[in-house]
């Protein structure tokens, strides 16, 4: 499990030794390829983005493409945008979390444990189009499901509900953010060592107060650094959304496309560019949030 | 850079097939006058001041490849025109990024400039046209007469190709009464039924449906309000939907109703043909129509074949084969007067009870301004 060397890694030995190690030469040139690899194709991207948001159509340095993201409809957008990450989020780490308790309390050989992470990491990845075509064929207007309620007397196309709507979108994203949290809240779990709840019940805690005092503290960082990464894929997934509800959605990349490649706004597309760079900080603020989270996460993994 | 020295009039098959199209023939022989010295094709603004067309189509097959972008083979016909193209003069048609945006175009004439993979010509939206004039080579075709003056660039960078009505498209096995006007979608029977092909502030043919329902609910050319009002009640009676009504959903039936060009709801008939009905109708309270235009880039990598591809598609010959699909080309009037017009093709043009009329540039500019503003809030 990635997570699982991470921690391992950050945790090895004292830092001082590591710094004093350093990398060998040797190592640079087994880097090298990544290194290039990265900067064609995270680098060149971010330069062209860059460039065009603080440049006008004509080539003129200009801070109006940020300016004019400040006006409306952006801001009530990236709001919109932030709303939905936020939900998905909580509902995605409240079930995620209930699921990894329940499959951490099994044995780690249990048939239970097997399927749920087993199948967490499958799910997990299973978003934009495929997503898309299995809720259309399971709960859209002629879905297996929407069909099923039918025969039991629930008719869903006389309701309001409709994936083809924000809240369809929702329930989309909550469908990978579930396992998601599973996959990423199951190590710091395992790492919660039985001798600790056996001691702190030795010295007369109750389960509340072991939770409170040891569990909790222990897990908070791996917790947060969790739900700061389903913010982010929550924040930054656009191919769901698309093909669920179209450049309809109230999303920042709705807008970016509409702007970037649209046939309707016409030379806009620094704008777009300019709502991309906006996206791009909110993601470093979430990496870096999530990289300090995972150091002090840890600690506690040796 | 080819050059084509020789002027001979070689009799080929591709030759013979365009001069039976009767209006260019009198070009081709006009053009067997035409001296010598002929011509670098990337800034000649005319076959007859290139050594006529004649001269063009040989250029053009010794180029031989025709880089085309964002035509999809199913809008107005594009996949019989340039099959036919292809086949009339042997030159290969590379048409990629089929479901391409007109941005996409523009994008590609930027970045791609003169590589041997950058566009020859492009079919964009109107606003793109006017708006980047300077990445176009002026040419104008032989039946340069036969377009209306609205409906060109006096300098030739540009020329309206072919045009559309905003419709109704209804699938008859699952809608039983098909609306006929922006007022019947209000009925609660089509809940959940009505969808634009995208979202208006991305796709030309739903922002025009969004501003053909303003014209049918009080709005003009200077106030596409209404519009917006109209789709967020109609969204909030439960009966518009986000869902874009793409092929796909059409096709599986997610959006029994769509508001798309009358070409694309005509091209949805015939694709769905056998499997259900789907009906086209242009609402009777709101005659909203467009016209896309096409231009041939500047640093065209095949400047010959892009001009002969635009010969092509203005002689009678293309303009009915836009006729067939649905589209309704540009030179039409001229062609039901010349008699050169496909009359079964014509005949199968949806009716349209009003003429439409056009917004200028600047009602255009304003109308996206605020569709783009409101449009997203307006529906969540």
């Amino acid at each position: 499990m990635g997570i699982v060397a991470v921690l391992d890694q950050s945790s090895s030995g004292d830092p001082a030794a590591r710094r004093r190690r350093g990398i060998p030469r040797g190592a640079w040139i087994g880097l090298a390829p990544f290194v290039v690899y990265v900067a064609l194709f995270l680098g060149g991207p971010l330069y062209e983005v860059l460039y065009g948001a603080l440049t006008s159509t004509k080539g003129a340095l200009t801070w109006s493409n940020f300016a004019t993201t400040f006006s409306a409809p952006y801001p009530a957008t990236f709001l919109s945008s932030l709303k939905l990450a936020v939900y998905t989020t909580l509902i995605g780490g409240v079930f995620g979390l209930w699921l990894a308790c329940a499959v951490a309390t099994a044995g780690p050989r249990s048939p239970l444990r097997r399927i749920v992470s087993t199948g967490s990491g499958v799910l997990a990845y299973f978003a934009g189009v495929p997503l898309a075509f299995a809720w259309i064929a399971a709960l859209g207007r002629f879905g297996e499901v929407t069909q099923l309620l039918q025969h039991i007397g629930i008719n869903l196309n006389n309701t309001s509900f409709t994936i083809s709507s924000l809240t369809g979108v929702e329930l989309a994203y909550v469908y990978f953010q579930i396992p998601l949290m599973v996959l990423l809240i199951t190590p710091a779990l395992e790492g919660l060592r039985p001798e600790w709840r056996e001691a702190a019940t030795g010295l007369g805690a109750s389960t509340f107060g072991y939770v409170r005092h040891v569990a909790a503290p222990v897990l908070a960082p791996a917790l947060i650094g969790a739900l700061l990464l389903l913010f982010g894929n929550a924040f930054a997934a656009y191919a769901t959304a698309y093909a669920l509800v179209g450049d309809t959605a109230n999303l920042v990349p709705s807008r970016i496309q509409e702007l970037v490649a649209g046939n309707v706004l016409v030379n806009e597309t620094n704008i777009g560019l300019a709502l991309g760079a906006e996206m791009v900080v909110v993601i470093a603020l979430v990496m870096v949030g999530y990289a300090m989270l995972q150091r002090r996460a840890g600690r506690w993994a040796q | 850079m080819r050059r084509n020295r020789r002027l001979p009039i070689t009799r080929t098959r591709g030759l013979a097939l365009v001069a039976s199209a009767g209006a260019l023939a009198i070009a081709v022989a006009a053009s067997s006058g035409a001296a010598s010295g002929a011509s670098n094709w990337s800034t000649t603004t005319s076959a007859a001041s290139g050594g006529g067309l004649s001269a063009l189509i040989k250029a053009a097959k010794a180029e031989g490849t025709l880089n085309l972008i964002a035509d999809p083979l199913n809008w107005t016909n594009y996949g019989e025109i340039i099959s036919t193209f292809s086949k009339t003069y042997g030159i290969k048609v590379n048409d990629v990024n089929k479901l391409g945006t007109s941005q996409d175009e523009i994008n590609a004439l930027k970045t791609l400039g003169s590589q041997s993979r950058a566009p020859d010509a492009v079919d964009v939206g109107q606003s793109y046209a006017l708006a980047n004039g300077s990445l176009f080579a002026p040419y104008k075709v032989q039946a340069w007469n036969n377009i209306p003056a609205a409906n060109k660039d006096p300098n030739g960078r540009w020329a309206n190709d072919y045009g559309g009505y905003v419709s109704i498209g209804c699938n008859t096995s699952i809608v039983k009464v098909c609306p006929k006007s922006f007022k019947d979608l209000l009925n609660p029977a089509y809940k959940n039924d009505v969808a634009f092909d995208n979202s208006p502030v991305t796709a030309n043919s739903a922002f025009s449906g969004l501003w053909a329902g303003a014209l049918a609910n009080g709005g003009s050319f200077s106030n596409i309000l209404p519009g917006i009002k109209f789709f967020q009640k109609l969204h909030k009676i439960g009966n518009f939907v986000e869902t874009p009504g793409l092929p796909g959903a059409i096709a599986s039936g997610q959006t029994p109703i769509v508001i798309d060009w009358d070409y694309n709801n005509a091209a949805a008939a015939v694709a769905n043909a056998g499997k259900f009905k789907w009906t086209t109708a242009v609402p009777t309270d709101a005659s909203f129509a467009a016209y896309y235009a096409q231009a041939i880039s500047a640093k065209a990598p095949h400047p010959a074949a892009a001009r002969l591809w635009l010969e092509f598609l203005y002689s009678p010959k293309g303009q009915n084969l836009w006729l067939k699909g649905l589209g309704r080309p540009v030179e039409l009037q001229a062609m039901i007067k010349a008699g050169t017009v496909n009359k079964t093709y014509l005949k199968a043009l949806p009716p349209v009870s009003k003429p439409a009329q056009y917004p200028t540039q600047a009602q255009v500019t304003a109308a996206e301004a605020v569709v783009a503003k409101q449009w997203a809030s307006s529906q969540s």
